[in-house]
């Protein structure tokens, strides 16, 4: 069997229909103007020239699922008596995530961590994961905000994705990158790709230059500590912030979550839903007492969870992959990679003016 | 320039305030940021342009205690109208820098002619001309075929109200029925049709919450019935109804208060068009009560108050 395949242009969706055959397939359609990862029919529009405006998250940590229901039962002897009966689903159906970008691809990566390598992994998301298949398509050109190469990724990053693919001009250049991936190969619309390889390599590394990188020429700066817990800081660079969560929920990497039980009178689930630590009530506890209680801590600890806690617990991994959704998508476009700048140090114009006007030195407290 | 005129303007006022909310570029050629100006030297920063889309005075209310200046557009003003009407503001505190306005543009519109490609330059020429830059080459286009929605029927191009007014009076060319011709065209949908318009809009929601909070007349914040537990009125599931319940309650308790911004469509990530219901309603409100919000601080808002004989509501005659 050859190790890489192709898919013409034009066999594509069938190629598609195909695989749901087996399979969920979430693939990036249109509806409007706005692009979502959803599950493919044959109705669907397909999008794969710009990345979606949700990442593929949904596919492995939907938005909200059941972890069990629950149904209060009266003894029939006793009606003093109950009893509870408890159902819980972790059989999930195989999946495909068609067409998502390296960077989502990620994200995923990013999860496992926290719900696979530990020692209570999270049966749901285990489930739904070792079931999917992710076959991300490399991208073409960069999209507004995007900055994956900062980050450690690249337009072809291939490491986290089951299956590269590669837009070519006459169709789909795909490349098997794990033994999960190479299942793909046998799909009947896949024909052998040996003689697209030079042109998809070509193509590949082309993109790579033309991701902006905020960071570049800023050496090897860490994280300035020391203005990250300056109030003034937040103060200065998220003011315009509105506390929404479309950067939390359009995240790749976030994977926060709130559990409820939803119920009525002798039943009910309990339910896993996302969460987003831009949102008053994610740290609000029970006495009334909320440690976030504002805007600025809420984002401090957004950007700390990504580029300082997470890297911490997890040996340097960023948990940020530069899919620039949180910049693109923001209502009032708060940019976190100009804030990661501003705390590396290599853009130094935030800290003078605060030096200068606010009477807060900042560089002398970096060197404390 | 506009600008430069706005930038002396600002500079005049700095001292007397405690912070001006203005804009400035954002993270690419194509978007513009809002701005909380403290300092002298930001000045410089400040643009005034077609990118200038967000209504800054969304902020005011959070900002209650301190003197705040404020740069606005005319359909920006009816806010600061609406907050007066309701008292939501101390309008002693807020100095208006108004700019009357031509159209600004909706980013989805230039982004869908330029096939999404990063804008390398953006270019406001004459007569609404817009020249657009970008890697695979470069494009004309007309502001009056990117412009929002909102800035075709636009009536009041020139703000309300405005402690400064930066730039000539403009008067609106635009006929009065056309502000709602698309509302009325869109109920002339059977029920059906527009129950099944919703419900597909609605499904792409993901209650990330822009809408509301990027609306300038959502006050309730924190307690909005969206995320409370106690009462619990909208579960933490992700179906269509929870979705349909939530828009139709902000929708709701906008009745007579919108002001017709359009914040709540234009920062949507799913582009669900919120403003659409919203609007509707105002339309009822307009024919109901012959009101409409945000353009005489002498008003008084219909469900604020109580008669006991409404003119227009023929039914309610003793």
């Amino acid at each position: 069997m050859a190790d890489t395949g192709f898919v013409q242009k034009e066999k594509l969706k069938d190629f598609l229909n195909e695989l749901s055959k087996g399979a969920v397939v979430y693939a990036p359609c249109l509806e409007g103007d706005t692009v979502i990862f959803k599950p493919f029919d044959a109705a669907a529009t397909l999008c794969l020239d710009r990345p979606a405006n949700n990442p593929p998250k949904l596919a492995m940590l939907p938005q909200s699922e059941t972890l069990f229901s629950f149904k209060y039962k009266k003894d029939p002897e006793d009606s003093r008596k109950m009893s509870v009966e408890l159902e819980a689903n972790t059989d999930f159906p195989e999946a495909v995530i068609f067409g998502t970008r390296p960077c989502d691809a990620k994200g995923f990566r990013i999860y496992d961590r926290v719900y696979i390598d530990t020692n209570t992994p999270d049966p749901y998301y285990k489930g739904r994961r070792e079931k999917t298949m992710i076959a991300s398509l490399c991208c073409a050109s960069p999209s507004p905000g995007c900055f994956c190469v900062a980050v450690g990724g690249s337009p072809a990053y291939r490491e986290d994705s089951d299956v590269l693919i590669t837009g070519l001009e006459k169709g789909y250049f795909i490349e098997p990158v794990t033994e999960k991936g190479k299942a793909i190969l046998s799909v009947p619309q896949v024909e052998d790709g040996s003689q697209y390889v030079e042109e998809a390599h070509k193509k590949q590394s082309e993109s790579h230059a033309l991701v902006n990188n905020p960071f570049a020429g800023d050496g090897q700066h860490e994280i300035s500590r020391a203005l990250f817990d300056l109030d003034e800081f937040w103060e200065r660079v998220v003011s315009k912030c509105l506390s929404c969560g479309a950067c939390t929920y359009l995240c790749p990497t976030c994977y926060c979550f709130n559990i409820t039980d939803e119920q009525s009178l002798d039943n009910g689930e309990r339910i896993r839903s996302w969460d987003g630590c831009m949102f008053p009530h994610f740290t609000l506890e029970g006495s009334g007492h909320n440690p976030r209680p504002t805007k600025f801590k809420r984002f401090k600890n957004r950007v700390g969870h990504k580029f300082i806690y997470y890297p911490e617990k997890y040996n340097g991994v960023i948990a940020c992959c530069g899919c620039g959704r949180c910049i693109r998508h923001c209502p009032v476009s708060v940019d976190i990679s100009e804030i990661i700048s501003y705390l590396r140090g290599s853009q130094f114009e935030l800290t003078n003016e605060s030096s200068e006007n606010t009477g807060v030195d900042t560089n002398s407290r970096e060197q404390k | 320039m506009i600008s430069g005129r706005l930038k002396e303007a600002i500079a005049g006022i700095f001292g007397k305030v405690d912070v001006v909310l203005a804009y400035q570029q954002g993270f690419d050629k194509l978007h513009a940021t809002p701005c909380f100006m403290t300092m002298p030297a930001q000045i410089d920063k400040l643009i005034w342009n077609p990118l200038c889309v967000h209504n800054l005075t969304g902020y005011l209310p959070s900002l209650k205690k301190k003197k705040v200046a404020v740069v606005v557009k005319g359909c920006d003003s009816r806010t600061i109208v609406q907050y007066m009407e309701e008292g939501l503001i101390n309008r002693e505190n807020v100095v208006v820098v108004g700019i009357p306005c031509n159209g600004v543009i909706s980013v989805n519109k230039v982004l869908k002619e330029t096939n999404h490609e990063p804008i390398e330059e953006i270019t406001f020429g004459e007569n609404g001309k817009i020249l657009v830059k970008t890697l695979k080459g470069d494009k004309t286009l007309s502001l009056a075929d990117v412009c929002p929605d909102k800035c075709k029927t636009c009536q009041y191009p020139t703000p309300i109200v405005s402690d400064f007014l930066v730039g000539e009076p403009i008067t609106s060319d635009k006929s009065p029925d056309s502000v709602y011709a698309d509302i009325k065209e869109f109920e002339n949908k059977t029920l059906e049709e527009r129950l099944k318009y919703w419900e597909k809009e609605f499904d792409r929601c993901i209650r990330c919450y822009a809408c509301r909070n990027a609306c300038p007349m959502c006050v309730c914040q924190d307690s909005c019935i969206a995320e409370t537990r106690d009462p619990h009125w909208i579960s933490q599931r992700s179906k269509l109804s929870e979705k349909f319940m939530f828009h139709m309650i902000h929708a709701l308790h906008l009745a007579g208060r919108c002001v017709e911004c359009g914040e709540c469509e234009r920062v949507c990530p799913m582009g669900i068009p919120v403003n659409k219901l919203k609007r509707k309603i105002n339309l009822d409100m307009k024919e109901l009560f012959g009101y409409e919000p945000g353009v005489n601080p002498e008003d008084k808002p219909p469900l604020y108050t109580f008669n006991v004989d409404e003119v227009t509501i023929k039914e309610h005659k003793i």
